[in-house]
């Protein structure tokens, strides 16, 4: 396969889970600005965090309205990291590797394109913002889907897996590390208002505000949520499931390839940091600083996988 | 139908469907409009779905457009197109063999039979293709010769695409969608297939390797990327061959081989084509702020390290000034009477010629020398008296650059409207394979048709649309 081909491949799959991602980003953010009309603004300004746009956010807007906020993360053609920005994106690498894709992945992408450029023409209003939101998630679950369903299980769906888990941990670790204070295992925020508002942003921004439920017999306490999201094998969002595909897909690489590569030996050291925990010696070692250590050895593994395949040069 | 009959119609003549038809006729006649006009519209849904578009230049908003697609098919019988692939096969033939004479001892020219200004002055010349043999001696590996038809036995050849020729994509794909929305046709009338395309466009490429390479050759199609108008035709291509597609940015030099940058090293490829043009190749040895080439490539091509397809400096042959000659070029170097006409062509170098255009600019076709794409070209019948004076100062200044040509009346094939069927002008391009091994032609090719009535333009880049083109089995 050609580097430049691995490299539209993975980039693809980042751009894709982006997208997805900042759908999830603007629900939760919607959702407290509905409920809780007192803490919107402040809840917008984190998603914009979160997404690690504020100064290009501040330099656009003075205000974090949910107005400008959806705006800006949806539909600004200016963000690089909008939903329609990343969804062109997407379909750019996509067609830079179309012939490395099946018909079904290729016009699943492409139909997605397509339909979100039509639907992001104008500003949304809010009456219609959560079935947009779902427009999006539907069509990010159907690419999925294609590529589940009709790829080989080769080096080409490898390098497509690597773009969705990398991202998805960027993602995951950001919410964490942006709201990290609210996990902190403080017995005087216990019950306030502040952490629950906090803990359900969370939960909803991974789409796990149920799941926690059925998954952890534990009542909603700050360090149950931090386990789950951080370190729980079964939660398809957490870091350590994250880390674990990664690890996978690598192997299945180095299986492929005949040979072990540099960013082989980075993502097991960050799996390695993240299995027979408990969130315990986490909080010990201390939170932010461990959410952030993650962070950029996630960054780091992204740019050695794209040394080790030549995606450039 | 409007009833213009100053055209030949290949459908509908003058006492019912000429005889290819027939079949076609007597289904259509039994099916409903409505379901028809829903058929068209899948069609398109299924195009822009699955990306088969264009990049319009100079478009910005509408990036990549749809060539609209009609679903009426073009019909030739097998005897038709017996004798058009002769016809094609010798033209392309001669090709070949004026371009090894031009790049090397230029017998013709000393001939006194194409002017030796005709070469010496063209941009397409490249110098660095001199005393150079390409492997198997093979210039044009694919051509995409335009036909036009004016009558029943009148089939004139309009282009000789000989540099990197394009549509053939939409032969395939054209194809495809007839089979998808009308299977049932397929089974009542015998229709040659096309689907062979890609597999003989590998094997003519990998017959055409050099003769140094070890081993199943490796093929791979170079693209200048995804912003190019015939993207989707290069990746589709490389796609159907099952060969890499690669851009200047993958490839360089390795070990005197060009070789591509592969997830785990770089790997050697034998045979290139190449969907750049000329210039862009090489920049050490042409255009030198190239970013779509390969530096060196042409020193490699020199050594005979690998093919390149089409050959550089094959745009010498299909020059519109060239294209006059061609009768007189098939000839001396076939030895036979050129078996496609040319369309009478005036050269504006020529004063004689220069003055009879001029004087007759509203009844002529006039196109520059190596324009293509329909972009430049004044069609006199159809154009404003203030387009025609503009038209004719550019042509006095710059005389040489243009060839003119009679208006031909081009034969008309229905498509399918609201109201019906209306009869609308068409070309024909057949695609030829070359190798040191033949010559082969797939039966069939692109039909483009102008889609506005009456319009003779059937460029894509002008609102032309395409149809599927039929060759019957005998």
């Amino acid at each position: 396969m050609l580097g430049k081909t691995a490299g539209g491949l993975y980039w693809m799959f980042r751009f894709l889970e982006r997208a997805e991602n900042t759908a999830r980003l603007i629900e939760a953010g919607f959702r407290i600005a509905l409920t809780r009309s007192n803490d919107a603004e402040s809840e917008w300004k984190s998603v914009i965090i979160t997404s690690a746009a504020q100064q290009a956010f501040e330099a656009r807007h003075d205000k974090y309205s949910s107005g400008n906020v959806v705006n800006f993360l949806l539909r600004d053609p200016e963000n690089p990291s909008s939903v329609l920005s990343v969804t062109k994106s997407a379909r750019d690498n996509a067609r830079l590797v179309r012939t490395a894709l099946t018909t079904e992945v290729w016009a699943a992408v492409n139909e997605t394109w397509m339909l979100l450029t039509e639907t992001l023409k104008r500003p949304i209003p809010e009456t219609e913002l959560p079935a947009v939101l779902a427009t999006i998630r539907q069509q990010s679950a159907l690419v999925r889907g294609a590529l589940v369903g009709t790829m080989l299980r080769n080096d080409i769906f490898d390098f497509c897996r690597l773009g969705t888990f990398v991202e998805r941990i960027d993602s995951t670790a950001r919410i964490i590390d942006v709201k990290y204070y609210a996990l902190l295992p403080s017995p005087s925020f216990v019950g306030s208002r502040m952490d629950n508002v906090q803990w359900e942003t969370i939960l909803r921004s991974v789409s796990a505000h149920r799941s926690f439920r059925w998954a952890v017999e534990d009542d909603f306490t700050a360090p149950a949520i931090a386990d789950f999201l951080i370190l729980d094998d079964r939660m398809p969002r957490s870091l350590s499931h994250c880390a674990a595909q990664l690890v996978n897909n690598l192997g299945h690489l180095a299986k492929d390839y005949g040979e072990a590569m540099p960013s082989h030996v980075l993502a097991d050291r960050m799996n390695a940091r993240l299995k027979d925990r408990d969130i315990g010696s986490i909080f010990d070692e201390g939170l932010h600083e461990f959410v952030g250590s993650i962070l950029r050895e996630n960054a780091a593994i992204g740019m050695q996988i794209e040394t080790d395949y030549r995606f450039n040069h | 139908m409007d009833n213009d009959q100053a055209h030949f119609d290949e459908m509908l003549g003058a006492t019912g469907a000429r005889p290819p038809y027939a079949g076609y006729d007597a289904w259509f006649s039994a099916q409903d409009r409505t379901r028809l006009a829903k058929k068209a519209a899948e069609a398109e849904a299924f195009f822009r779905r699955t990306g088969i578009t264009f990049n319009v230049y100079g478009q910005s908003d509408a990036e990549e457009r749809l060539i609209p697609f009609d679903l009426v098919p073009r019909v030739v019988s097998s005897s038709e197109w017996a004798r058009l692939s002769r016809g094609i096969e010798q033209r392309v033939r001669a090709i070949n063999a004026f371009l090894y004479d031009i790049y090397n001892r230029q017998e013709i020219l000393k001939a006194g039979i194409v002017p030796i200004d005709l070469i010496a002055k063209n941009a397409a010349f490249l110098p660095q293709m001199m005393d150079f043999n390409p492997p198997g001696g093979v210039y044009t590996h694919i051509v995409g010769t335009d036909i036009v038809r004016t009558g029943e036995n009148d089939f004139y050849v309009l282009e000789d695409n000989a540099r990197t020729p394009s549509g053939v994509s939409y032969m395939l794909e054209n194809r495809e969608t007839m089979l998808q929305m009308f299977p049932e046709l397929f089974s009542k009338i015998k229709v040659k297939p096309v689907s062979d395309y890609p597999k003989s466009l590998r094997r003519s490429l990998e017959a055409s390797a050099p003769s140094s390479c070890e081993g199943r050759p490796c093929v791979a199609v170079l693209t200048p990327g995804i912003h190019n108008s015939a993207y989707f035709e290069h990746s589709f291509l490389a796609d159907q061959m099952g060969v890499e597609l690669v851009e200047g940015h993958d490839l360089r030099v390795v070990d005197g081989h060009i070789a591509m940058r592969t997830t785990r090293g770089y790997r050697q490829i034998d045979v290139l084509y190449r969907r750049v043009d000329d210039d862009f190749l090489d920049p050490m040895t042409f255009n030198p702020s190239s970013m779509l080439g390969v530096p060196g490539i042409m020193d490699v091509y020199r050594a005979g390290n690998i093919t390149i397809a089409n050959a550089p400096g094959t745009g010498v042959a299909d020059d519109k000034a060239i294209y006059s000659y061609m009768p007189e070029i098939v000839e001396f170097y076939t030895g036979e009477r050129a078996i496609l006409k040319n369309v009478e062509t005036h050269r504006c170098s020529e004063p004689d010629a220069l003055k009879y255009v001029l004087e007759n600019l509203a009844d002529l076709v006039v196109k520059e020398v190596h324009g293509s794409g329909g972009y430049g070209m004044l069609v006199g019948p159809a154009a404003s008296k203030k387009e025609i004076a503009a038209f004719a100062a550019k042509l006095k200044s710059n005389p040489g650059n243009y060839i003119a040509q009679p208006t031909l009346s081009l034969s008309t094939v229905p498509i399918f409207t609201k109201k019906g069927l209306a009869p609308r002008h068409v070309d024909l391009r057949p695609f030829a394979l070359v190798s040191p091994s033949g010559v082969n032609i797939t039966p069939g090719g692109l039909t483009r048709v102008a889609l506005k009535a009456g319009s003779l333009v059937v460029n894509s880049s002008q609102g032309g649309g395409t149809k599927d083109t039929w060759i019957l089995e005998d």
